[in-house]
């Protein structure tokens, strides 16, 4: 019986194991592509070998460094607002006592979360152009309009500030989760000390959540590398592409357009190890302070 | 005195506090009214900008067009199908191997080697340019198995889902094996009624992603008719995707055809079923379950 649950087990591992290494595994070993001067007609095997050649040549180019300070820069105020509007939020919701309103608004602010970027974007675009609302308004002070997207100074905090207005109202769940898990026999005890609301709030509350806080700012942490594909992929353009190419666009036009597959692959191997060693940085500081792990 | 001031202030605040929080439920849902109104507004109005949360000049023209628009109905069916298809996938195949991963090496002597191997799989990937080619070679490219195929196993839903099982109670499990059951009926009759919640969840973003997703699309199909929903707007509506125009003629000809109504019609179809799950399916994420790590 023993032996015949084990094969039964294998049995389960199987297909997704199988589709796992085709489409993961597989694909790790194209990696080498990053240190060979790829030609797709000659294929892996018969493309010529050129050492650490293509990773010079990426730290050399002054648009990859620019490249990755965008794609830092962009993330870091990203994990920045992802934390501090959430929480402010829960907080603010926290003290809404009509359960009414106080639910709506919750499945309301979610909503945002589920539409893809496609969709967000378009609406993005509409707001910020020419002809859009936010220009309607700034004409209407007799200021001249501006094109958000399409100006460099502008581009990285339209990115900044839409990202957390589509995500903030699902990242704030957490904070939720949270604030019902404080022992409302705190709360007691200091209105009966005469605590004010704010006190209330600073001594009782923050405290009570910034575990958790701290738990999700470290998991973001490998998403330094990331600032979000699918936003970026969907609002920029030539014009912007100094503030606003970040790794994963650079690899798309390298590979996709310009076929530049070594090129494309070598910064993406060089995301991937990064990412790693970030991934596995954040669990072990979350595991190392917290009664958690990420996996 | 000193009562009545301090009453007055609260007041103030639950004001203040309400207004905000309204007003950021607004913001969330602007977005979405403001296309509606747009597909419903006559066209000139909408490309002056004139057009807010509601309607100006009402018309349903934009759906008639829609309507007329044979590949819209064809990607919509495509995007369908991949969601089905691809969900159904993606959840029998995480529960399928969270189950032996969540037994302990005596139980399956494998269990540290699978879970290395699974492990791995979700910390290091190969990039896009070299999943592709492997896409490509084998020949998958403009079919739906290479929207479903790649990304058909979720490991971060397997751990997650792995994590649910190994707080199912022992005693459940080791009272059907008594009764000579095999782990898939075990599976079956134990820990899939057990972790419901999980599985609706799991389901629930693994369907959402299926029908957002318009990137694989643009990677791995090249004819306009093969693409899914969410490809095919993003090529109509995306002002010009210049990544891939570089003919500053063609993108004069991207500017001068997108049609705003028409294109904001797409939209407002393209999010409906969502639109319409959305109140059955938010208490399960409103638990909480999928966000925040794992408690040891």
């Amino acid at each position: 019986m023993r032996k015949k649950k084990q094969i039964y087990y294998h049995l389960m591992m199987f297909p997704g194991l199988f589709l796992l290494i085709i489409f993961t595994f597989v694909p790790m070993f194209g990696v080498v592509m990053a240190f060979q001067n790829y030609i797709p007609a000659k294929g892996i095997l018969g493309s010529k070998w050129v050492g650490l050649q293509n990773f010079k040549t990426i730290f050399t180019l002054r648009d990859s460094r620019q490249i990755f300070s965008n794609t830092i820069i962009i993330s870091f105020w990203k994990i920045f607002l992802k934390s501090v509007v959430p929480v402010s939020f829960a907080l603010l919701i926290n003290e809404v006592e009509n359960k009414f309103v106080k639910s709506s608004v919750q499945t309301i602010v979610y909503l945002p979360h589920f539409l893809s970027w496609v969709v967000f974007a378009s609406v993005v675009q509409m707001i910020f152009s020419l002809e859009g609302p936010v220009n309607k308004v700034i004409g209407s002070v007799g200021l001249e309009p501006i094109m958000f997207l399409g100006t460099n100074q502008w581009f990285r905090k339209i990115i900044i500030f839409t990202e957390s207005w589509k995500e903030f109202g699902y990242a704030s769940i957490v904070y939720f989760a949270a604030l019902t898990g404080i022992d409302p026999g705190l709360y007691e005890a200091a209105s009966i000390d005469g605590a004010t609301r704010f006190k209330k709030l600073i001594h009782i509350t923050l405290p009570g959540i910034l575990p958790i806080i701290l738990i999700m700012l470290t998991m973001e942490l490998p998403n330094i590398l990331s600032a979000g594909f699918d936003q970026i992929y969907n609002l920029y353009n030539p014009l912007v592409y100094d503030t606003g190419d970040i790794l994963d666009t650079f690899v798309y036009r390298m590979g996709m357009t310009k076929r530049q597959y070594s090129i494309g692959t070598a910064v993406g191997l060089i995301k991937s190890t990064l990412g790693m060693i970030l991934i596995l940085t954040a669990n072990k500081l979350v595991t190392t302070f917290s009664d958690r792990r990420m996996f | 005195m000193g009562k009545a001031v301090m009453k007055k202030r609260i007041r103030f605040a639950d004001i203040i506090i309400y207004m905000i929080t309204i007003a950021l439920a607004l913001a969330c849902l602007l977005p979405l009214l403001n296309m509606a109104a747009i597909s419903f507004s006559n066209s000139a109005a909408a490309t002056a900008g004139r057009v807010g949360i509601l309607p100006v000049d009402f018309t349903v023209n934009s759906y008639a067009k829609l309507l007329k628009e044979a590949q819209y109905w064809r990607s919509l069916m495509i995007s369908f199908a991949r969601t089905i298809l691809g969900t159904i996938i993606n959840i029998v195949l995480v529960i399928v191997m969270a189950y032996p991963l969540s037994k302990s090496t005596r139980e399956f002597y494998a269990q540290k080697i699978y879970m290395r191997i699974v492990l791995f799989a979700m910390l290091f990937n190969g990039g896009m340019i070299p999943t592709y080619l492997v896409v490509n070679k084998l020949g998958l490219c403009d079919t739906l198995w290479s929207l479903i195929l790649p990304s058909a196993v979720g490991v971060g839903n397997v751990i997650l889902l792995m994590n649910f099982f190994r707080s199912v109670p022992k005693e459940l499990e080791e009272a059907t094996q008594i009764d000579g059951a095999n782990p898939f009926q075990t599976l079956w009759n134990v820990f899939i009624p057990m972790s419901k919640p999980c599985i609706a969840t799991i389901i629930l973003f693994c369907a959402v992603g299926h029908w957002n997703d318009y990137f694989t699309g643009i990677l791995y199909i090249s004819k306009i008719r093969n693409y899914p929903l969410q490809t095919y707007i993003q090529s109509v509506t995306a002002s010009f995707d210049i990544s891939r125009v570089t003919d500053p003629k063609k993108i004069q000809e991207y500017l001068t055809i997108s049609e705003k109504t028409l294109n904001a019609a797409k939209i407002v179809v393209s999010t409906l079923p969502l639109m319409i799950m959305y109140p059955f399916v938010t208490k399960y994420f409103k638990d909480g379950i999928v966000v925040g790590a794992v408690k040891e």
